[in-house]
C-alpha cells in the first residue's frame, strides 16, 4: 500500500506528542485550562530587583528551580520538561533513544551576570581590567562556565539525554524560532531523511540584561500595574509586549510511520512558510508584503485557499506598530473574511515567550483543534478601530475549527507561519 | 521522492586576517602568509582582521553603525559572495535566495561590563545597581548587534536577500550543519539557491575569557596547529566566509559557472565520554562521503585544542596518502566560520587547479601537485560536534 502523500506529493507530517511549560503552569492540562479560562501568567518580577526598570513585569516561570541558576540552565530544564511530556504522549522510541534528529529553538547563549560577577570578585582588586579577568579565568576553576555558556550546550544536553540522532541543531530566528524548529522537522521528514523529528523551543531568559535590552528598544509594555493587564494585543491602548518564559516540544512523524506503530495522531502540520523582510531590524515593512507573502506561501504549501482557515493564532505581541501591520497583512490575504475569522493572541495571557513562542503557540493551536474551543485575547477593553479583528475578546469560544494558521513575525524580519489541521488536508 | 539534484558552489566571499576576496587569499596562501598578533592580547594570540573598507559592501554608514565587528565582517563577506556569484543587485533572484547562517554573536560593550564589575568590587551593592548601569550605559542598538539572527537580518537589509532565513548557533557544529541543511534542501528541491556562511570576530576579550574558562587558548608563542603538543590551544581568528550554493539546473538556466560541486555533508555529535570517540565518529562518517582515492586532498579546521586535535590526527594517520591543510594554522580558529571557510578554500582550490601549499614545519602536511578533483573538508569542534564534506570538480 502506498504511503499517503500531501497535495504536493510529499510525506504527510503529523504530530504524535506535545509538551508545554509556561507561566500558566507545567503541562498541557493546566495550560489549556487556564488559557481557556482567560487567566494571565504575568506577574511583577520577583526573581531579581526591579529598581530602575521601566517595565517590571514578566511571565517568569518561578515554579521551576535550577541550581546553580542561569537563564541557560532554566531554558534547558524547561526544554527537558516539555520534551518528557511530548515523548510520554507519543510513545515513540524508548528511553534515551529517539529515532530522529533534534531541532532546538533557543535564545542565544552567553555568559550571564551572576557568573561574570563571580569571576570579577575573584580578582580581589578594587580596580581591574580585562587582563585581570583573563588571569583568574584559567586553571579549571570555571570550566563549568565554558561548558554551560557554549551556544550548543542546551541542544547537546538534550541530545544526550533523549538520544536523538545525528548532529542536533540549535537555531534562532528571533520571535519566529519556535515555528522554524517545526519547519526544519517538517522539511527533514518531507525529504525522507527521517521518519520522526523532535522539535523543541525554549526560552528562560527573564534576567536583568534581557529585560533592559528590550526596554531600551522601547519594545516592552510599561503598564506595570496590574501586571496581568499589561499585554493588550490589538487594543487601542496597547504599548508593547511582555517578556515571558516557556517551552514547547513536538514529536513530528511521517503519517505512514505514525500509523504503522499505532501512534496517537494529534494533528497535522499541513503547511509551513517563511519569508524575510528586508525593511528594518525591528519593524516590519509598511507595505506588509513580507508578512502577506509569508502567509500566502504557507497557504500554497498547505495546498489551501484562505477560506479554509477557521482561526488564526496571531503573532499578536501588542506592540503598537506590529499589531497594525499584522492586521493589514491578514486583511490583504483574507479579504472580506478578515473581520469574521477569529484571530486570537495567546500572548495576551502567557506573554511573549520569544524563542519558544512559535512552538508554544503551535501547541495551543493543536489543542484548539482537539477541544474545538478558541482561547481568548484577554485585556481587550478598548478595541482599536484600525484593527477590526474578531479577537475573541476576553472569553473563550466554542467553534468548529478544522484548520488553524499560526503566525510568528520576528525581530530582524524573519517571518514564519504554520497551518495545522486535525486531519490531513 | 524525485532524484537528488546536483548542487554547485557558484559564489565565494572571503574576508579574513589575510585580506579580502579570492585573489588576495589565493596569493596569501601561496605565499604561505600568516597574520598573527601576539602583542595586543598578550599572552593570548589572535589572527586579526586585515584592514578593510566596509563601505564597499555596506555603503550606508547608518547600517554599519547598527552592527558590531562580527556582523560587519559577515555582511561584507556575504556581499562578496553575491558579487562572486553574479547575483548582487539581481532583485528577482535575491528575493527568493534562502539563507542558512551559522552565528555566534553576543559581542559585549567591554567598557560597560568593566565599569560594572569594578563598581561591584568597590562595594556597590544596592538592589537596582545592575539595572541602572545597564539602562543608562548600554546603547539601545547594541542588542541588535548582539543578536545571533541579526547577521541574517543585516544581510537581508543591506543586500536584499529575502527568501527563507535560518540561523544556526552552536560553535563549530553550527558551521557544519548550515552547509548540511542548505545542501539537503537544494538537493530535495526545497530550495533553488542559498547563501550559506558565517562570520567570527576573534578579537574579543570576552571570548578569550570564555575559552580561558576551559583552558583552550594558545598562549605566548604562535605555533602551527600540528606543533602544539607542548602547549595545546587555539588562537582565535577573525573571518567571514560565505558561499552561494545552487542547483545545477538553476545555475545553468542563468548561465552561472561553478567553482565546484558540493556532493555531500555529514555531521554527528559523538558523546565524548571515552577517549577515541571523536576518531571513531570521523571513521564512521568517512565511508558516507564517496571518496574515490587513497591519495586525495583534505582541508581540516583542526583547532589545536586537546584532546580533540590528537583524535583528529589519529584519524588522519589512517589516511596517510592524503595531503592535509589545517586552516587553524593559517586563519586561526574561526568557530562558526570554520566549515564554510574550509568549503570555500576547497572550491577555490578546485577552480584554480591546485591545492594551496602546505604551511607546516612538522612535515605532517605534504605537497600536492596534481589538480584536485575531490577535496574532503573536515571539522571537529573543540568541545563538541564533528563533520565532513566532499567538494568535487563539477563536470
Amino acid at each position: 500500500m502506498t504511503a499517503p502523500r500531501d497535495k504536493h506529493g510529499r510525506p504527510i507530517v503529523v504530530v504524535t506528542g506535545m509538551g508545554i511549560v509556561t507561566s500558566l503552569g507545567a503541562g498541557k492540562t493546566d495550560n489549556w485550562r487556564k488559557l481557556t479560562a482567560g487567566e494571565s501568567g504575568i506577574r511583577t518580577v520577583t526573581r531579581f530587583p526591579i529598581d530602575g526598570l521601566k517595565s517590571t513585569m514578566a511571565g517568569a516561570i518561578d515554579f521551576v528551580t535550577v541550581e546553580p541558576f542561569s537563564s541557560t540552565s532554566l531554558s534547558e530544564r524547561l526544554a527537558e520538561m516539555a520534551t518528557e511530556e511530548a515523548l510520554a504522549q507519543s510513545g515513540i522510541g524508548s528511553k534515551g533513544n529517539f529515532p530522529g534528529p533534534l531541532f532546538l529553538a533557543v535564545a542565544p547563549v552567553e555568559t550571564e551576570w551572576p557568573q561574570r560577577l563571580e569571576v570579577g570578585r575573584a580578582i580581589g582588586k578594587r580596580e581591574f581590567d580585562y587582563s585581570d579577568m583573563l588571569r583568574v579565568s584559567g586553571g579549571g576553576k570555571y570550566a563549568a562556565f565554558h561548558h554551560r555558556f557554549m551556544f550548543g550546550s542546551v541542544a547537546n544536553h538534550l541530545a544526550g539525554t533523549f538520544g536523538t540522532k545525528g548532529s542536533p541543531i540549535s537555531l534562532s530566528t528571533a520571535c519566529a524560532s519556535g515555528a522554524t524548529s517545526i519547519q526544519l522537522g517538517v522539511e527533514a521528514i518531507r525529504r525522507g531523511e527521517a521518519d520522526a523529528a523532535l522539535c523543541v523551543a525554549t526560552d528562560g531568559s527573564v534576567n536583568p540584561e534581557a529585560m533592559v535590552r528590550f526596554s531600551l528598544l522601547s519594545a516592552l509594555s510599561t503598564q506595570n500595574d496590574p501586571p496581568q493587564a499589561a499585554s493588550k494585543p490589538f487594543s487601542k491602548n496597547r504599548d508593547g509586549f511582555v517578556m515571558a518564559e516557556g517551552a514547547g516540544a513536538l514529536v513530528l512523524e511521517s503519517y505512514q510511520a505514525a500509523m504503522a506503530r499505532g501512534a496517537p495522531i494529534l494533528g497535522v502540520v499541513t503547511g509551513c512558510g517563511e519569508l524575510t523582510d528586508s525593511f528594518h531590524r525591528t519593524r516590519s515593512s509598511p507595505d506588509g508584503k513580507p508578512v502577506i507573502g509569508c502567509m500566502r506561501k504557507t497557504l500554497d504549501d498547505a495546498g489551501m485557499t484562505p477560506d479554509r482557515i477557521d482561526h488564526i493564532n496571531a503573532h499578536g505581541t501588542a506592540t503598537p506598530e506590529n499589531d497594525k501591520m499584522e492586521y493589514l497583512g491578514t486583511a490583504a490575504v483574507f479579504g472580506d473574511r478578515v473581520r469574521q475569522i477569529p484571530v486570537s493572541s495567546n500572548k495576551s495571557m502567557v506573554g511573549h515567550t520569544i524563542s519558544a513562542a512559535g512552538a508554544v503557540e503551535a501547541i495551543f493551536s493543536l489543542l484548539t483543534l482537539e477541544h474545538q474551543r478558541i482561547p481568548p485575547t484577554i485585556n481587550y477593553e478598548i478595541p482599536d478601530p484600525a484593527i477590526p479583528f474578531d479577537v475573541v475578546g476576553n472569553k473563550a469560544r466554542d467553534a468548529r475549527v478544522t484548520a488553524v494558521m499560526s503566525n510568528s513575525f520576528g525581530f530582524g524580519g524573519q517571518n514564519a507561519s504554520l497551518i495545522l489541521t486535525r486531519e490531513p488536508a | 521522492m524525485t532524484e537528488r539534484k546536483e548542487v554547485w558552489i557558484t559564489g565565494i566571499g572571503l574576508l579574513s586576517s589575510l585580506g579580502e576576496g579570492l585573489d588576495a587569499h589565493w596569493d596569501a596562501l601561496n605565499a604561505k602568509r600568516i597574520n598573527v598578533d601576539e602583542e595586543r592580547f598578550a599572552p593570548y594570540i589572535v589572527h586579526p582582521l586585515a584592514p578593510v573598507s566596509f563601505d564597499t559592501q555596506i555603503p550606508k554608514k547608518g547600517d554599519q553603525r547598527q552592527m558590531e565587528a562580527w556582523q560587519r565582517i559577515g555582511t561584507y563577506a556575504a556581499g562578496l559572495a553575491l558579487d562572486s556569484a553574479g547575483i548582487k543587485g539581481n532583485q528577482e533572484i535575491l528575493s527568493r535566495t534562502d539563507m542558512v547562517i551559522a552565528a555566534g554573536g553576543g559581542e559585549r560593550d567591554a567598557t560597560v561590563d568593566m565599569a560594572i564589575l569594578n563598581a561591584d568590587a568597590q562595594g556597590n551593592s544596592s538592589p537596582g545597581f545592575l539595572n541602572e548601569r545597564l539602562m543608562n550605559d548600554l546603547r539601545p542598538t547594541l542588542f541588535l548587534a548582539q543578536l545571533s539572527n541579526l547577521l541574517a537580518g543585516n544581510i537581508a537589509i543591506v543586500h536584499g536577500v529575502c527568501g527563507t532565513s535560518r540561523t544556526f548557533m552552536g560553535e563549530e557544529a553550527a558551521s557544519i550543519d548550515a552547509a548540511r541543511i542548505a545542501l539537503a534542501r537544494i538537493e530535495a528541491g526545497q530550495s533553488d539557491i542559498a547563501l550559506v556562511g558565517a562570520a567570527h570576530n576573534g578579537e574579543r576579550p570576552d571570548l578569550l575569557t570564555l575559552y580561558e574558562f576551559g583552558d583552550f587558548n594558545l598562549t605566548d608563542k604562535f605555533l602551527p596547529v600540528w606543533a602544539r603538543e607542548n602547549g595545546s590551544g587555539f588562537a582565535l581568528g577573525s573571518a567571514g566566509a560565505f558561499l552561494v550554493m545552487e542547483s545545477r539546473e538553476h545555475a545553468e538556466a542563468r548561465g552561472a559557472k561553478p567553482y565546484a560541486k558540493l556532493t555531500k555533508v555529514v555531521a554527528d555529535l559523538a558523546q565524548r565520554k571515552q577517549p577515541g570517540a571523536v576518531t571513531k565518529s570521523l571513521e564512521a562518517m568517512w565511508p558516507q562521503l564517496g571518496v574515490v582515492t587513497d591519495n586525495g586532498n583534505l582541508i581540516t579546521g583542526a583547532t589545536g585544542a586537546e584532546p580533540v586535535t590528537s583524535e583528529e590526527r589519529a584519524f588522519l594517520r589512517q589516511h596517510p596518502g592524503f595531503a592535509v591543510r589545517a586552516t587553524g594554522t593559517i586563519f586561526g580558529h574561526t568557530l562558526e566560520t570554520q566549515f564554510p571557510l574550509g568549503l570555500a578554500l576547497a572550491a577555490l582550490s578546485i577552480s584554480r587547479g591546485t591545492l594551496f601549499p602546505p604551511n607546516d614545519p612538522t612535515g605532517f602536511e605534504v605537497e600536492k601537485s596534481e589538480p584536485p578533483t575531490q577535496i574532503v573538508v573536515m571539522g571537529a569542534g573543540h568541545w563538541q560536534g564533528e563533520g565532513m564534506a566532499l567538494v568535487e570538480a563539477a563536470k
